[in-house]
């Protein structure tokens, strides 16, 4: 029973993935996302094998398509939406938005709006683990698109060289914004190119939720014990780059083919041909999502903007002197008394 | 303990040390920083005391170096990173301003990332265009980040120390002409408010601001005015970001006349901010111009004696400063 567990979890979590995602949606087409910019995984749900098998304390930092990992690693989809909405309730309180999520209290060492750019970080978590002996380990969340990145080689190689408890985990979504793998790198084997600095390097069937599990816990383990691993989520982006995004650069029967295995029907269809759930408990799980994230949406919206003064907090740590509000510098200067 | 006379370069490796004992922490991350003991010998033996470890040597990849100390920074360890030579800023420039700088403001406040950036900037080594230049104003532009350049050698001791226990990254900013300099140091007196500009001479006719080496070609021009009667305040920066302005603006306001002297290309450097702000704030109480005195604005030529004449000289600041006050001109001034 507890394997059944185990992957009956998998599912649920997935299964609020994919409800949080689509009330991000409808949050942005209903004007009350903040900013122009918003990413959805969609698709991609299958990164639970890798987010779930990982340790209490464990820490990971995410790129442009992360609330999937963030939620599988226990976010709360109130304060999720709350900071993608830009208000005082958010996880940043309003500062980051959809790309720039954290919660230290989680271990998510931040999401990043920089192609690659949260990769080196879980090599320096990496070398605090090491150095403080804790077991601990860090995973770097990112694209195909990052797979190009000059960064990423350079943590890749001082991870192999200082033997690190360090995972690169790239979800390969078949695009980097609009332009598809195969026309962005000339080699389409990305373990090769991890092995080739000595990694330990997986490939895993991104439609199937239990082949990431077993690859990632295989991975998690080497890395505590001092081998760095790549893992490949081969998946697809069910949707555009960005959620206004229609995908003009790629074809309707693509998108078709590409949606026809769905990772969250694949588990589901799976628990319920292995008996290890019934339609019913498959429908009440899916209806919990929806009512969840339904919550969350409404609560994002009617909750509070943060207050303008806050725009000045957190620039250096609290003791340090606020930067000045312009209109505090232009009375200094322009005040009767100032000139007298 | 009473100070004892000791080196720039000396300082910044005491400083090294003596937090590395203080707080088991601190690590050293960068290219040559272990058994080379650094390209111009500052962390020479450290590997030794403390270990691969804490003193690590990096391959050449400076956007890795820092992206790896700022997620040390994030999960608990004080790592202080060198970039040999801060012409390579560019290349870190996204670790640096887009990570180490907005990390705390864009999660909330909920991480910081307490890391310092140590390198060495400046002319006088005959290095060249691609080794030479003061690109303190790149980062200065950088809400976030705090910058920090040396002058004297007990500076370059405690300002390092007190990099090191800030919860903000900090990039410490050496002058590679200084690493031989002799001076006081003692490490027993702390500096109590780090980072506030301090007065280094003190007089009512004039004020010249600088900072790092240009500081001490600043003194040497206030001694050749002081020999012809003006007298100068010399104000060190110490720390240009945060900068503390009060000890500028009660200055001016004292003495009406001002200098702002940089070793950087004269145009969009710190000398151009400095200026501003003091035509801002002490508009009513200039009796002249606001004058900037800085490095021409070309690359660094490597002949010895151009890069000389690239950059200001505590002759051309003494010139411009007779100029400023009594209105005397210079035999290169245009009639």
């Amino acid at each position: 029973m507890t394997a059944n567990s185990a992957a009956l979890q998998r599912y649920r979590t997935m299964r609020r993935i994919r409800s949080f995602e689509e009330r991000v949606g409808e949050l942005f087409l209903r004007g009350e996302s903040a900013g122009s910019m918003l990413h959805l995984s969609i698709g991609e749900e299958a990164v639970v094998g890798m987010a779930g098998a990982m340790a209490p304390g464990d820490t990971f930092t995410t790129h442009h398509r992360g609330h999937g990992v963030f939620l599988a690693r226990g976010a709360d989809p109130a304060r999720m939406m709350a900071e993608i909405a830009g208000k005082e309730a958010g996880y940043c309180r309003g500062k980051g938005g959809s790309m720039h999520i954290a919660d230290r209290a989680l271990g998510h060492l931040g999401a990043n709006a920089i192609v690659g750019g949260g990769i080196p970080h879980v090599v320096g978590a990496g070398l605090t683990y090491r150095n403080r002996r804790s077991g601990q380990v860090s995973v770097a969340f990112f694209g195909d698109g990052a797979m190009q990145q000059g960064i990423l080689y350079e943590a890749m190689n001082m991870a192999a060289l200082w033997r690190l408890p360090v995972i690169f985990c790239c979800i390969n979504n078949q695009y980097g914004m609009g332009t598809r793998v195969d026309r962005a790198a000339g080699r389409l084997a990305f373990g090769a190119r991890a092995k080739a600095f000595g990694l330990q390097a997986a490939i895993a069937d991104g439609r199937d939720v239990e082949a990431v599990s077993d690859a990632a816990q295989g991975l998690l383990a080497a890395a505590r014990a001092g081998q760095p691993g790549f893992l490949e989520i081969d998946a697809y982006r069910f949707y555009g780059h960005a959620r206004m995004d229609k995908s003009p650069y790629r074809t309707a029967e693509e998108e078709a083919a590409g949606r026809l295995r769905d990772p969250v029907l694949t588990a589901r269809a799976r628990l319920a041909a292995e008996g290890q759930a019934d339609a019913a408990d498959l429908d009440r799980i899916d209806a919990e999502a929806a009512a969840e994230m339904d919550a969350a949406l409404e609560a994002a919206v009617q909750a509070a903007p943060p207050p303008d003064a806050s725009m000045f907090e957190d620039v250096f740590a609290p003791g340090t002197p606020a930067p000045r509000p312009q209109r505090d510098r232009l009375c200094a200067i322009l005040s009767e008394g100032a000139r007298a | 303990m009473s100070a004892v006379e000791t080196t720039y370069r000396e300082a910044i490796r005491q400083a090294l040390l003596d937090a590395m004992q203080a707080d088991p922490d601190v690590i050293l991350i960068g290219e040559e920083v272990g058994v080379y003991g650094g390209a111009y010998g500052v962390t020479k033996g450290l590997i030794e005391v403390y270990g691969a470890e804490r003193v690590i040597d990096a391959p050449i990849s400076e956007p890795g170096i820092v992206g790896v100390a700022v997620g040390a920074a994030m999960t608990g360890l004080r790592p202080v990173a060198e970039l040999m030579y801060v012409d390579f800023i560019g290349l870190v420039m996204d670790q640096l301003a887009n990570q180490a700088a907005k990390s705390r403001y864009m999660f909330g406040g909920q991480m910081g990332v307490p890391m310092v950036l140590r390198t060495q900037g400046g002319t006088g080594r005959s290095a060249a265009a691609q080794h030479s230049q003061s690109l303190e104003a790149w980062l200065l532009h950088v809400p976030g980040l705090r910058l920090v350049m040396p002058a004297t050698v007990n500076d370059a001791y405690h300002l390092l120390r007190a990099a090191l226990v800030q919860p903000d990254p900090v990039v410490f900013i050496e002058h590679k002409r200084l690493y031989t300099m002799k001076g006081p140091l003692d490490v027993a007196v702390p500096d109590g408010d780090w980072g506030r500009p301090v007065l280094r001479r003190a007089g009512n006719d004039l004020t010249i601001i600088s900072y790092s080496r240009m500081l001490h070609e600043s003194l040497a021009a206030a001694a050749t005015l002081a020999a012809q009667g003006v007298e100068s305040d010399v104000i060190d920066l110490r720390c240009l970001n945060p900068l503390d302005e009060a000890v500028l603006f009660d200055s001016v306001r004292r003495t009406g006349r001002v200098m702002v002297v940089t070793e950087a290309a004269l145009t969009g450097s710190v000398a151009s901010e400095i200026a501003a702000r003091i035509g801002e704030a002490c508009f009513d109480w200039l009796e002249e111009p606001v004058l900037r005195i800085g490095g021409e604005d070309i690359p660094i030529p490597v002949a010895p004696a151009l890069e000389r004449a690239a950059i200001p000289t505590a002759g051309l600041i003494a010139e411009a400063g007779l100029w400023l006050v009594r209105r005397e001109a210079p035999a290169w001034a245009a009639r």
